[in-house]
Protein backbone atom coordinates (compact mmCIF):
# COMPACT_ATOMS: atom_id res chain seq x y z
CA UNK A 1 0.00 0.00 0.00
CA UNK A 2 2.74 2.39 0.67
CA UNK A 3 4.14 1.40 -2.48
CA UNK A 4 0.90 2.35 -4.13
CA UNK A 5 0.36 5.18 -2.43
CA UNK A 6 4.14 6.53 -3.53
CA UNK A 7 3.36 5.68 -7.04
CA UNK A 8 0.35 8.26 -7.27
CA UNK A 9 2.35 10.61 -5.78
CA UNK A 10 5.08 10.43 -8.42
CA UNK A 11 1.91 10.22 -11.10
CA UNK A 12 0.77 13.32 -9.96
CA UNK A 13 3.88 15.24 -9.98
CA UNK A 14 4.71 14.32 -13.24
CA UNK A 15 1.46 15.13 -14.62
CA UNK A 16 1.96 18.61 -12.24
CA UNK A 17 5.14 19.38 -14.86
CA UNK A 18 3.27 18.35 -17.99
CA UNK A 19 0.06 20.54 -17.29
CA UNK A 20 2.95 23.29 -16.56
CA UNK A 21 4.65 22.79 -19.71
CA UNK A 22 1.51 22.25 -21.75
CA UNK A 23 0.34 25.69 -20.53
CA UNK A 24 3.18 27.34 -21.26
CA UNK A 25 3.81 26.10 -24.55
CA UNK A 26 -0.02 26.99 -25.35
CA UNK A 27 0.82 30.46 -23.97
CA UNK A 28 3.84 30.58 -26.30
CA UNK A 29 2.00 29.39 -29.10
CA UNK A 30 -1.02 32.06 -28.67
CA UNK A 31 1.69 34.62 -28.54
CA UNK A 32 3.06 33.94 -31.88
CA UNK A 33 -0.17 34.22 -33.42
CA UNK A 34 -0.09 37.74 -31.47
CA UNK A 35 -0.07 40.98 -34.04
CA UNK A 36 3.39 41.74 -34.19
CA UNK A 37 4.79 44.55 -31.99
CA UNK A 38 5.56 46.89 -34.87
CA UNK A 39 2.01 46.14 -36.33
CA UNK A 40 0.66 47.22 -32.84
CA UNK A 41 2.70 50.63 -33.12
CA UNK A 42 1.11 51.19 -36.52
CA UNK A 43 1.50 54.60 -36.74
CA UNK A 44 -1.68 57.45 -36.50
CA UNK A 45 -2.95 59.25 -39.23
CA UNK A 46 -3.75 62.79 -39.94
CA UNK A 47 -6.20 63.91 -41.44
CA UNK A 48 -6.73 67.76 -42.24
CA UNK A 49 -10.78 68.29 -42.72
CA UNK A 50 -10.79 72.17 -43.22
CA UNK A 51 -10.42 71.55 -47.35
CA UNK A 52 -13.52 69.51 -47.10
CA UNK A 53 -16.85 70.73 -48.98
CA UNK A 54 -19.73 70.63 -47.58
CA UNK A 55 -21.80 67.36 -48.32
CA UNK A 56 -18.16 65.88 -49.45
CA UNK A 57 -17.44 62.70 -49.14
CA UNK A 58 -14.09 60.90 -48.44
CA UNK A 59 -12.46 57.69 -47.19
CA UNK A 60 -8.79 57.53 -45.75
CA UNK A 61 -7.29 55.06 -44.41
CA UNK A 62 -6.08 53.92 -40.99
CA UNK A 63 -4.59 50.44 -39.57
CA UNK A 64 -5.55 49.43 -42.92
CA UNK A 65 -9.13 50.38 -42.47
CA UNK A 66 -11.27 52.50 -44.17
CA UNK A 67 -12.26 55.62 -42.40
CA UNK A 68 -15.52 57.33 -43.57
CA UNK A 69 -15.41 60.88 -42.95
CA UNK A 70 -18.64 63.11 -44.56
CA UNK A 71 -19.40 66.86 -43.96
CA UNK A 72 -22.62 67.29 -43.49
CA UNK A 73 -24.86 70.05 -45.39
CA UNK A 74 -27.50 71.53 -44.13
CA UNK A 75 -30.25 69.07 -45.98
CA UNK A 76 -28.36 66.00 -44.59
CA UNK A 77 -29.35 64.50 -41.74
CA UNK A 78 -28.19 65.07 -38.09
CA UNK A 79 -27.68 63.07 -35.19
CA UNK A 80 -26.59 64.53 -32.28
CA UNK A 81 -25.65 61.64 -30.61
CA UNK A 82 -23.39 60.22 -33.30
CA UNK A 83 -22.10 63.21 -35.61
CA UNK A 84 -18.51 65.05 -34.29
CA UNK A 85 -18.76 68.99 -34.45
CA UNK A 86 -15.05 70.87 -35.38
CA UNK A 87 -16.25 74.41 -34.72
CA UNK A 88 -19.72 75.25 -36.68
CA UNK A 89 -18.79 71.98 -38.69
CA UNK A 90 -20.78 68.70 -38.72
CA UNK A 91 -19.06 65.67 -39.35
CA UNK A 92 -19.69 61.81 -39.20
CA UNK A 93 -16.83 59.81 -38.53
CA UNK A 94 -17.08 56.09 -38.94
CA UNK A 95 -14.98 53.01 -39.40
CA UNK A 96 -16.09 51.82 -43.23
CA UNK A 97 -16.39 48.03 -42.37
CA UNK A 98 -19.95 46.87 -42.17
CA UNK A 99 -20.27 45.38 -38.43
CA UNK A 100 -21.96 42.65 -40.10
CA UNK A 101 -19.13 40.58 -41.39
CA UNK A 102 -16.84 43.45 -42.43
CA UNK A 103 -17.48 44.50 -45.99
CA UNK A 104 -17.29 48.42 -47.14
CA UNK A 105 -20.93 49.84 -48.13
CA UNK A 106 -20.83 52.25 -50.80
CA UNK A 107 -21.73 56.06 -50.20
CA UNK A 108 -24.85 56.65 -52.40
CA UNK A 109 -24.73 60.22 -52.27
CA UNK A 110 -28.56 60.19 -54.00
CA UNK A 111 -30.07 58.27 -51.21
CA UNK A 112 -28.04 59.50 -48.56
CA UNK A 113 -27.07 55.66 -47.34
CA UNK A 114 -24.55 53.30 -47.14
CA UNK A 115 -25.46 50.19 -48.78
CA UNK A 116 -23.12 47.29 -48.44
CA UNK A 117 -22.86 45.21 -51.78
CA UNK A 118 -22.43 41.55 -49.59
CA UNK A 119 -25.66 41.13 -47.79
CA UNK A 120 -27.38 44.37 -48.55
CA UNK A 121 -26.83 46.10 -45.09
CA UNK A 122 -27.67 49.71 -45.33
CA UNK A 123 -26.67 52.53 -42.33
CA UNK A 124 -27.89 56.59 -43.00
CA UNK A 125 -26.11 59.38 -42.94
CA UNK A 126 -25.12 58.97 -39.51
CA UNK A 127 -24.03 55.50 -39.94
CA UNK A 128 -27.04 54.05 -37.81
CA UNK A 129 -28.60 50.63 -39.02
CA UNK A 130 -31.61 51.19 -41.32
CA UNK A 131 -31.97 47.35 -43.11
CA UNK A 132 -30.59 44.23 -43.30
CA UNK A 133 -28.48 42.20 -40.76
CA UNK A 134 -26.00 44.77 -39.58
CA UNK A 135 -26.24 44.51 -35.78
CA UNK A 136 -25.53 47.76 -34.34
CA UNK A 137 -24.26 51.12 -35.91
CA UNK A 138 -20.71 51.80 -37.87
CA UNK A 139 -17.97 51.74 -35.37
CA UNK A 140 -16.45 55.09 -34.50
CA UNK A 141 -12.37 54.57 -34.40
CA UNK A 142 -10.42 56.45 -31.56
CA UNK A 143 -9.74 59.55 -32.25
CA UNK A 144 -8.79 63.64 -31.28
CA UNK A 145 -8.88 66.59 -32.51
CA UNK A 146 -5.88 69.08 -33.12
CA UNK A 147 -7.46 72.37 -34.57
CA UNK A 148 -9.05 71.31 -37.70
CA UNK A 149 -7.29 68.32 -37.79
CA UNK A 150 -8.12 64.53 -37.39
CA UNK A 151 -6.01 62.39 -35.67
CA UNK A 152 -7.07 59.01 -35.96
CA UNK A 153 -5.69 56.48 -33.27
CA UNK A 154 -5.42 58.27 -30.07
CA UNK A 155 -8.66 58.85 -27.63
CA UNK A 156 -9.10 62.76 -27.31
CA UNK A 157 -11.76 64.01 -24.80
CA UNK A 158 -13.99 64.51 -28.21
CA UNK A 159 -13.99 61.04 -28.87
CA UNK A 160 -14.68 59.98 -25.35
CA UNK A 161 -17.53 62.76 -24.91
CA UNK A 162 -19.07 60.81 -28.47
CA UNK A 163 -18.51 57.02 -27.28
CA UNK A 164 -19.57 58.06 -23.63
CA UNK A 165 -23.32 59.42 -25.56
CA UNK A 166 -23.90 57.06 -28.14
CA UNK B 1 15.91 -12.41 -29.97
CA UNK B 2 13.04 -13.92 -32.22
CA UNK B 3 14.70 -16.89 -34.41
CA UNK B 4 14.62 -15.84 -37.86
CA UNK B 5 15.33 -18.60 -41.02
CA UNK B 6 17.04 -18.00 -43.90
CA UNK B 7 14.57 -16.33 -46.51
CA UNK B 8 14.83 -17.51 -50.05
CA UNK B 9 13.07 -14.38 -51.99
CA UNK B 10 12.39 -10.94 -51.08
CA UNK B 11 8.81 -11.29 -50.37
CA UNK B 12 10.09 -13.95 -47.98
CA UNK B 13 12.37 -11.64 -45.88
CA UNK B 14 10.51 -8.85 -45.77
CA UNK B 15 7.18 -11.13 -44.49
CA UNK B 16 9.59 -12.09 -41.41
CA UNK B 17 10.75 -8.83 -40.89
CA UNK B 18 6.85 -6.93 -41.57
CA UNK B 19 4.24 -9.87 -41.85
CA UNK B 20 3.52 -8.51 -45.46
CA UNK B 21 1.75 -11.55 -46.22
CA UNK B 22 -0.90 -10.55 -43.17
CA UNK B 23 -0.84 -7.01 -44.07
CA UNK B 24 -2.21 -7.83 -47.60
CA UNK B 25 -4.63 -10.05 -46.05
CA UNK B 26 -6.20 -7.55 -43.76
CA UNK B 27 -5.79 -4.35 -45.93
CA UNK B 28 -6.74 -6.34 -49.14
CA UNK B 29 -7.58 -9.86 -49.99
CA UNK B 30 -9.23 -10.81 -46.94
CA UNK B 31 -10.93 -7.83 -46.84
CA UNK B 32 -14.61 -8.70 -47.04
CA UNK B 33 -17.08 -6.39 -49.34
CA UNK B 34 -20.83 -7.39 -49.57
CA UNK B 35 -21.54 -8.09 -53.05
CA UNK B 36 -24.72 -6.25 -53.64
CA UNK B 37 -23.32 -2.33 -53.57
CA UNK B 38 -23.60 -0.12 -56.39
CA UNK B 39 -21.19 2.54 -58.33
CA UNK B 40 -22.37 4.78 -55.01
CA UNK B 41 -19.87 2.74 -53.18
CA UNK B 42 -16.75 4.04 -55.31
CA UNK B 43 -17.13 7.26 -54.04
CA UNK B 44 -14.54 6.60 -51.40
CA UNK B 45 -11.63 5.07 -53.98
CA UNK B 46 -12.72 8.54 -56.41
CA UNK B 47 -12.37 10.97 -53.03
CA UNK B 48 -8.96 8.62 -52.62
CA UNK B 49 -7.62 9.25 -56.21
CA UNK B 50 -8.64 13.24 -55.87
CA UNK B 51 -6.82 13.72 -52.84
CA UNK B 52 -3.79 12.42 -54.16
CA UNK B 53 -4.03 14.38 -57.41
CA UNK B 54 -4.97 17.70 -54.92
CA UNK B 55 -1.84 16.88 -52.97
CA UNK B 56 0.64 16.32 -56.63
CA UNK B 57 -0.74 19.12 -58.34
CA UNK B 58 0.00 21.09 -54.94
CA UNK B 59 3.62 20.11 -54.21
CA UNK B 60 4.32 21.23 -57.93
CA UNK B 61 2.37 24.39 -57.50
CA UNK B 62 4.17 25.38 -53.92
CA UNK B 63 7.69 25.12 -55.75
CA UNK B 64 6.86 28.50 -57.52
CA UNK B 65 4.26 30.25 -55.01
CA UNK B 66 5.11 33.20 -52.72
CA UNK B 67 3.50 33.25 -49.70
CA UNK B 68 3.91 37.81 -49.49
CA UNK B 69 1.20 39.93 -49.92
CA UNK B 70 3.11 41.88 -52.18
CA UNK B 71 4.01 38.59 -54.55
CA UNK B 72 1.52 36.22 -54.19
CA UNK B 73 -0.85 37.12 -57.00
CA UNK B 74 1.81 37.72 -59.37
CA UNK B 75 3.66 34.60 -58.28
CA UNK B 76 0.16 32.67 -59.51
CA UNK B 77 -0.69 34.17 -62.09
CA UNK B 78 2.14 35.38 -64.03
CA UNK B 79 5.02 32.73 -62.80
CA UNK B 80 2.82 29.45 -62.61
CA UNK B 81 0.48 30.53 -65.41
CA UNK B 82 2.56 31.88 -67.54
CA UNK B 83 6.19 30.93 -66.92
CA UNK B 84 6.34 27.35 -65.43
CA UNK B 85 6.48 24.77 -68.38
CA UNK B 86 3.07 22.87 -67.21
CA UNK B 87 2.16 25.71 -64.70
CA UNK B 88 -1.33 26.20 -65.94
CA UNK B 89 -2.12 22.02 -65.96
CA UNK B 90 -0.86 22.23 -61.75
CA UNK B 91 -3.24 25.24 -61.25
CA UNK B 92 -5.86 24.20 -63.36
CA UNK B 93 -5.86 20.39 -61.70
CA UNK B 94 -5.82 21.69 -58.33
CA UNK B 95 -8.46 24.28 -58.78
CA UNK B 96 -10.77 21.82 -60.53
CA UNK B 97 -9.94 19.34 -58.44
CA UNK B 98 -10.70 21.67 -54.91
CA UNK B 99 -13.88 22.08 -56.78
CA UNK B 100 -15.23 18.54 -57.72
CA UNK B 101 -13.79 17.12 -54.65
CA UNK B 102 -16.96 18.60 -52.64
CA UNK B 103 -19.17 16.96 -55.46
CA UNK B 104 -17.99 13.75 -54.92
CA UNK B 105 -17.79 14.04 -51.17
CA UNK B 106 -21.52 15.61 -50.96
CA UNK B 107 -22.41 12.68 -53.00
CA UNK B 108 -20.92 10.40 -50.73
CA UNK B 109 -22.56 11.77 -47.83
CA UNK B 110 -25.67 11.57 -49.39
CA UNK B 111 -25.51 7.94 -50.14
CA UNK B 112 -24.69 7.45 -46.59
CA UNK B 113 -27.83 9.02 -45.59
CA UNK B 114 -29.88 7.43 -48.65
CA UNK B 115 -28.68 3.84 -47.25
CA UNK B 116 -28.84 4.25 -43.86
CA UNK B 117 -25.15 3.96 -43.66
CA UNK B 118 -24.36 6.08 -40.65
CA UNK B 119 -26.37 3.43 -38.13
CA UNK B 120 -25.96 0.72 -36.12
CA UNK B 121 -22.36 0.24 -35.25
CA UNK B 122 -21.25 2.55 -38.22
CA UNK B 123 -21.56 5.53 -36.35
CA UNK B 124 -17.57 6.55 -36.10
CA UNK B 125 -17.76 5.88 -39.89
CA UNK B 126 -20.07 8.91 -40.15
CA UNK B 127 -18.45 11.00 -37.76
CA UNK B 128 -15.31 10.73 -38.88
CA UNK B 129 -16.01 11.52 -42.21
CA UNK B 130 -18.12 14.17 -41.20
CA UNK B 131 -14.46 15.83 -39.54
CA UNK B 132 -12.91 15.05 -43.00
CA UNK B 133 -15.42 17.02 -44.37
CA UNK B 134 -15.40 19.81 -41.58
CA UNK B 135 -11.29 19.80 -42.70
CA UNK B 136 -11.74 20.10 -46.09
CA UNK B 137 -13.63 22.82 -46.50
CA UNK B 138 -11.50 24.60 -43.80
CA UNK B 139 -8.37 23.40 -46.40
CA UNK B 140 -10.62 25.09 -49.20
CA UNK B 141 -11.23 28.02 -48.04
CA UNK B 142 -7.47 28.38 -46.86
CA UNK B 143 -6.24 27.35 -50.29
CA UNK B 144 -9.06 30.09 -51.49
CA UNK B 145 -6.90 32.61 -49.71
CA UNK B 146 -3.63 32.17 -51.18
CA UNK B 147 -3.76 33.91 -55.07
CA UNK B 148 -4.22 37.15 -52.84
CA UNK B 149 -7.21 38.25 -54.95
CA UNK B 150 -10.01 40.37 -54.41
CA UNK B 151 -12.60 37.39 -53.66
CA UNK B 152 -9.64 35.77 -51.45
CA UNK B 153 -8.88 38.97 -49.89
CA UNK B 154 -13.08 39.90 -49.17
CA UNK B 155 -13.52 35.60 -48.30
CA UNK B 156 -10.78 36.16 -46.12
CA UNK B 157 -12.25 39.17 -44.20
CA UNK B 158 -15.76 37.92 -43.76
CA UNK B 159 -14.71 34.35 -42.81
CA UNK B 160 -12.13 35.54 -40.03
CA UNK B 161 -14.78 38.59 -39.30
CA UNK B 162 -17.33 35.65 -38.25
CA UNK B 163 -15.37 34.43 -35.04
CA UNK B 164 -16.11 38.11 -33.84
CA UNK B 165 -19.67 37.22 -33.39
CA UNK B 166 -18.52 34.85 -30.26
CA UNK B 167 -19.10 36.46 -27.38
CA UNK B 168 -17.00 38.34 -25.31
CA UNK B 169 -14.05 37.59 -26.79
CA UNK B 170 -15.04 37.87 -30.45
CA UNK B 171 -13.28 41.47 -31.75
CA UNK B 172 -9.83 40.14 -29.92
CA UNK B 173 -10.08 36.81 -31.48
CA UNK B 174 -10.35 38.80 -34.92
CA UNK B 175 -7.54 40.51 -34.40
CA UNK B 176 -5.13 37.34 -32.93
CA UNK B 177 -6.15 35.10 -35.99
CA UNK B 178 -5.39 37.90 -38.68
CA UNK B 179 -2.21 38.59 -36.82
CA UNK B 180 -3.19 42.40 -37.60
CA UNK B 181 -6.14 44.87 -37.40
CA UNK B 182 -7.45 43.98 -40.64
CA UNK B 183 -6.17 40.76 -43.14
CA UNK B 184 -2.95 41.66 -43.96
CA UNK B 185 0.51 39.79 -44.61
CA UNK B 186 0.58 37.82 -41.51
CA UNK B 187 -2.87 36.50 -42.12
CA UNK B 188 -1.65 35.22 -45.56
CA UNK B 189 1.48 32.89 -44.27
CA UNK B 190 -0.39 31.53 -41.56
CA UNK B 191 -3.03 30.52 -43.98
CA UNK B 192 -0.90 29.32 -46.01
CA UNK B 193 0.81 27.16 -43.13
CA UNK B 194 -2.21 25.89 -42.28
CA UNK B 195 -3.12 25.29 -46.35
CA UNK B 196 0.22 23.16 -47.31
CA UNK B 197 1.42 21.64 -43.87
CA UNK B 198 -1.17 21.58 -40.67
CA UNK B 199 -4.76 20.83 -42.24
CA UNK B 200 -3.32 18.28 -44.72
CA UNK B 201 -1.51 15.89 -41.77
CA UNK B 202 -4.89 16.68 -39.85
CA UNK B 203 -6.46 15.39 -43.34
CA UNK B 204 -4.45 12.35 -43.67
CA UNK B 205 -4.55 11.06 -40.01
CA UNK B 206 -8.59 11.23 -39.80
CA UNK B 207 -8.56 9.42 -43.55
CA UNK B 208 -6.98 6.60 -41.85
CA UNK B 209 -9.47 6.93 -39.06
CA UNK B 210 -11.99 6.63 -41.67
CA UNK B 211 -11.01 4.06 -43.49
CA UNK B 212 -9.88 1.99 -40.01
CA UNK B 213 -13.36 2.98 -38.80
CA UNK B 214 -14.61 1.19 -41.77
CA UNK B 215 -13.25 -2.31 -41.29
CA UNK B 216 -14.49 -3.83 -38.22
CA UNK B 217 -18.18 -2.45 -38.67
CA UNK B 218 -17.69 -3.32 -43.00
CA UNK B 219 -19.40 -1.65 -45.62
CA UNK B 220 -22.91 -1.28 -45.88
CA UNK B 221 -25.02 -2.78 -48.52
CA UNK B 222 -28.11 -1.28 -51.02
CA UNK B 223 -30.63 -3.41 -49.06
CA UNK B 224 -29.35 -2.60 -45.28
CA UNK B 225 -28.73 -6.38 -44.74
CA UNK B 226 -27.06 -7.94 -42.21
CA UNK B 227 -24.27 -10.10 -43.42
CA UNK B 228 -22.63 -12.24 -41.09
CA UNK B 229 -19.11 -11.28 -42.74
CA UNK B 230 -17.25 -14.38 -41.27
CA UNK B 231 -19.61 -17.49 -42.17
CA UNK B 232 -19.60 -15.51 -45.92
CA UNK B 233 -15.97 -15.27 -46.50
CA UNK B 234 -15.72 -19.14 -44.92
CA UNK B 235 -18.48 -19.51 -48.00
CA UNK B 236 -16.02 -17.71 -50.23
CA UNK B 237 -12.48 -19.38 -49.17
CA UNK B 238 -14.09 -22.82 -49.34
CA UNK B 239 -14.63 -22.23 -53.14
CA UNK B 240 -18.30 -20.95 -52.57
CA UNK B 241 -17.48 -18.01 -54.90
CA UNK B 242 -21.52 -17.47 -56.18
CA UNK B 243 -23.12 -18.56 -53.10
CA UNK B 244 -21.50 -16.33 -50.83
CA UNK B 245 -22.78 -12.79 -49.81
CA UNK B 246 -19.15 -11.14 -50.21
CA UNK B 247 -16.13 -10.43 -52.30
CA UNK B 248 -12.46 -9.38 -51.47
CA UNK B 249 -11.43 -5.98 -51.51
CA UNK B 250 -8.61 -6.62 -53.95
CA UNK B 251 -8.57 -7.87 -56.66
CA UNK B 252 -12.54 -8.58 -57.26
CA UNK B 253 -13.60 -5.35 -55.61
CA UNK B 254 -11.15 -2.98 -56.64
CA UNK B 255 -12.08 -3.67 -60.30
CA UNK B 256 -14.91 -1.91 -59.99
CA UNK B 257 -13.83 1.16 -58.19
CA UNK B 258 -11.33 1.31 -60.93
CA UNK B 259 -13.88 1.41 -63.48
CA UNK B 260 -16.13 4.02 -61.70
CA UNK B 261 -12.71 6.01 -61.01
CA UNK B 262 -11.57 5.59 -65.02
CA UNK B 263 -14.72 7.26 -65.81
CA UNK B 264 -14.55 10.03 -63.78
CA UNK B 265 -11.07 11.30 -64.41
CA UNK B 266 -12.48 11.40 -67.82
CA UNK B 267 -14.71 13.83 -66.46
CA UNK B 268 -11.73 15.59 -64.32
CA UNK B 269 -9.48 15.75 -67.34
CA UNK B 270 -12.61 16.99 -69.30
CA UNK B 271 -12.93 20.26 -66.78
CA UNK B 272 -9.40 20.87 -66.53
CA UNK B 273 -8.64 21.07 -70.13
CA UNK B 274 -12.06 22.54 -71.50
CA UNK B 275 -13.94 23.88 -68.60
CA UNK B 276 -11.14 24.82 -66.26
CA UNK B 277 -12.91 28.61 -65.65
CA UNK B 278 -15.80 27.54 -63.28
CA UNK B 279 -13.41 26.96 -60.29
CA UNK B 280 -12.09 30.25 -61.34
CA UNK B 281 -14.20 33.40 -60.30
CA UNK B 282 -13.06 36.50 -62.51
CA UNK B 283 -13.37 39.06 -59.51
CA UNK B 284 -9.92 37.02 -58.08
CA UNK B 285 -8.07 37.70 -61.08
CA UNK B 286 -8.30 41.61 -59.80
CA UNK B 287 -5.38 41.79 -57.15
CA UNK B 288 -6.46 42.09 -53.71
CA UNK B 289 -7.60 45.49 -52.11
CA UNK B 290 -8.40 45.92 -48.90
CA UNK B 291 -9.67 49.47 -49.48
CA UNK B 292 -12.73 48.23 -52.36
CA UNK B 293 -15.53 45.80 -51.89
CA UNK B 294 -16.29 43.60 -54.66
CA UNK B 295 -19.80 44.67 -55.56
CA UNK B 296 -21.04 41.28 -54.97
CA UNK B 297 -19.09 38.52 -52.70
CA UNK B 298 -19.79 35.10 -52.49
CA UNK B 299 -17.93 32.20 -51.60
CA UNK B 300 -17.29 29.24 -53.88
CA UNK B 301 -20.24 26.89 -54.74
CA UNK B 302 -19.83 24.38 -52.27
CA UNK B 303 -20.11 26.65 -49.19
CA UNK B 304 -23.50 28.65 -50.71
CA UNK B 305 -25.87 26.81 -48.93
CA UNK B 306 -24.45 27.51 -45.88
CA UNK B 307 -23.82 31.00 -46.56
CA UNK B 308 -27.44 30.99 -47.59
CA UNK B 309 -28.30 29.61 -43.94
CA UNK B 310 -26.25 32.64 -42.75
CA UNK B 311 -27.74 35.11 -44.24
CA UNK B 312 -31.17 33.44 -44.59
CA UNK B 313 -32.27 35.91 -41.33
CA UNK B 314 -32.50 39.39 -42.57
CA UNK B 315 -34.78 40.68 -39.72
CA UNK B 316 -34.37 40.92 -35.87
CA UNK B 317 -37.07 38.46 -34.23
CA UNK B 318 -37.60 40.49 -30.93
CA UNK B 319 -34.78 41.63 -29.15
CA UNK B 320 -32.38 38.91 -31.17
CA UNK B 321 -30.48 40.46 -33.95
CA UNK B 322 -31.07 38.92 -37.36
CA UNK B 323 -26.92 39.06 -37.03
CA UNK B 324 -26.78 36.67 -34.05
CA UNK B 325 -29.85 34.42 -35.38
CA UNK B 326 -27.68 34.07 -38.50
CA UNK B 327 -24.94 33.23 -37.07
CA UNK B 328 -26.38 30.83 -34.63
CA UNK B 329 -27.77 28.70 -37.74
CA UNK B 330 -24.78 29.01 -39.88
CA UNK B 331 -23.06 27.23 -36.48
CA UNK B 332 -26.22 24.73 -36.28
CA UNK B 333 -26.00 23.93 -40.04
CA UNK B 334 -22.33 23.40 -39.93
CA UNK B 335 -22.22 20.39 -37.34
CA UNK B 336 -25.78 18.89 -37.63
CA UNK B 337 -24.70 16.57 -39.97
CA UNK B 338 -22.18 15.28 -37.60
CA UNK B 339 -25.56 14.64 -35.46
CA UNK B 340 -27.06 12.67 -38.03
CA UNK B 341 -26.62 9.09 -36.09
CA UNK B 342 -28.79 10.66 -33.00
CA UNK B 343 -31.21 12.96 -35.04
CA UNK B 344 -32.29 9.47 -36.71
CA UNK B 345 -33.66 7.64 -34.18
CA UNK B 346 -35.23 4.81 -36.06
CA UNK B 347 -33.03 1.34 -35.68
CA UNK B 348 -33.92 0.42 -39.61
CA UNK B 349 -31.42 0.12 -41.75
CA UNK B 350 -32.57 -0.01 -45.04
CA UNK B 351 -32.63 2.14 -48.30
CA UNK B 352 -34.98 5.62 -48.12
CA UNK B 353 -37.02 4.16 -50.83
CA UNK B 354 -37.97 1.20 -48.14
CA UNK B 355 -38.57 3.99 -45.27
CA UNK B 356 -41.87 5.30 -46.62
CA UNK B 357 -41.48 9.14 -44.89
CA UNK B 358 -38.06 9.18 -44.67
CA UNK B 359 -37.65 8.81 -48.70
CA UNK B 360 -39.97 12.12 -48.90
CA UNK B 361 -37.73 13.87 -45.95
CA UNK B 362 -35.03 12.99 -47.96
CA UNK B 363 -35.49 14.36 -50.91
CA UNK B 364 -37.04 17.39 -49.26
CA UNK B 365 -33.47 17.67 -47.83
CA UNK B 366 -31.62 17.79 -51.27
CA UNK B 367 -34.02 19.87 -53.14
CA UNK B 368 -33.73 22.18 -50.14
CA UNK B 369 -30.23 22.14 -50.40
CA UNK B 370 -30.05 23.10 -53.90
CA UNK B 371 -32.33 25.88 -53.22
CA UNK B 372 -29.74 27.05 -51.01
CA UNK B 373 -26.83 26.93 -53.20
CA UNK B 374 -28.60 28.65 -55.58
CA UNK B 375 -30.09 31.43 -53.68
CA UNK B 376 -26.45 31.53 -52.03
CA UNK B 377 -25.44 32.87 -54.96
CA UNK B 378 -27.92 35.54 -55.69
CA UNK B 379 -28.19 39.37 -54.25
CA UNK B 380 -30.40 39.03 -50.89
CA UNK B 381 -33.03 41.56 -51.83
CA UNK B 382 -36.61 41.55 -52.27
CA UNK B 383 -37.68 38.25 -53.14
CA UNK B 384 -34.46 36.56 -52.91
CA UNK B 385 -34.29 37.18 -49.26
CA UNK B 386 -37.78 35.62 -48.53
CA UNK B 387 -36.83 32.89 -50.67
CA UNK B 388 -33.46 32.60 -48.59
CA UNK B 389 -35.30 32.55 -45.44
CA UNK B 390 -37.88 30.16 -45.81
CA UNK B 391 -35.28 27.43 -47.33
CA UNK B 392 -33.25 28.32 -44.30
CA UNK B 393 -36.34 27.36 -42.12
CA UNK B 394 -36.86 24.20 -43.90
CA UNK B 395 -33.15 22.86 -43.79
CA UNK B 396 -33.34 23.88 -39.99
CA UNK B 397 -36.45 22.40 -38.88
CA UNK B 398 -36.25 19.40 -41.48
CA UNK B 399 -33.18 18.30 -39.61
CA UNK B 400 -34.20 19.35 -36.01
CA UNK B 401 -37.73 18.71 -36.07
CA UNK B 402 -38.96 16.44 -38.66
CA UNK B 403 -36.09 13.53 -39.03
CA UNK B 404 -36.46 12.64 -35.81
CA UNK B 405 -40.22 12.67 -35.46
CA UNK B 406 -40.41 10.58 -38.88
CA UNK B 407 -37.86 7.97 -37.35
CA UNK B 408 -39.39 7.88 -34.25
CA UNK B 409 -42.59 6.76 -35.48
CA UNK B 410 -40.64 4.79 -37.73
CA UNK B 411 -39.36 2.96 -35.07
CA UNK B 412 -42.33 2.07 -33.13
CA UNK B 413 -43.85 0.57 -36.12
CA UNK B 414 -40.47 -1.49 -36.57
CA UNK B 415 -40.94 -2.17 -32.81
CA UNK B 416 -44.54 -3.44 -32.91
CA UNK B 417 -44.30 -5.27 -36.30
CA UNK B 418 -41.45 -7.67 -34.74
Amino acid sequence: MADQGRRDFIGMVFGGVAAVGGVASLYAMKRTWDPLPSVMAAGFTTVDLSPMKEGEFRTVQWRGKPIFILKKSKEMKKCDDRDLMVGNEDYLIAIGLCTHLGCIPAWEADKQIFKCACHGGEFDACGVNTFGPPPRPLDIPPFKIEGTKLVLGEEGPEYKKLVGKA
Amino acid sequence: MAHFEKANSVGEWLDQRLAVNKLMKVMMTEYWIPKNINFLWAMGVVLMTMFTVLLISGIFLLMYYKPDTKLAFDSVNYTIMQEVYFGWLWRHMHAVAASVVFLVIYIHMFTAIYYGSYKRGREMIWISGMLLFVTFSAEAFSGYMLPWGQMSYWAAQVITNLFGGIPFIGDELVIWIRGNFYVADSTLTRFFMLHVLLLPLVIMGIIGLHFYSLRIPHVNNQEGEEIDFDAEAEKYKAGQKKESKVIPFWPVFLSKDLFVMGVFMIFYFYLVFYHYNFAMDPINFDPANPMKTPAHIYPEWYFLWSYEVLRGFFFDVGPIAAMDIGLAAFGIANVIFFLMPVLDRSPVVKPAHKRGPFFIWFWILVVDMIVLTIWGKLPPTGINAWIGFFATIVFLVSLLVALPAITKKEAERAGGAA
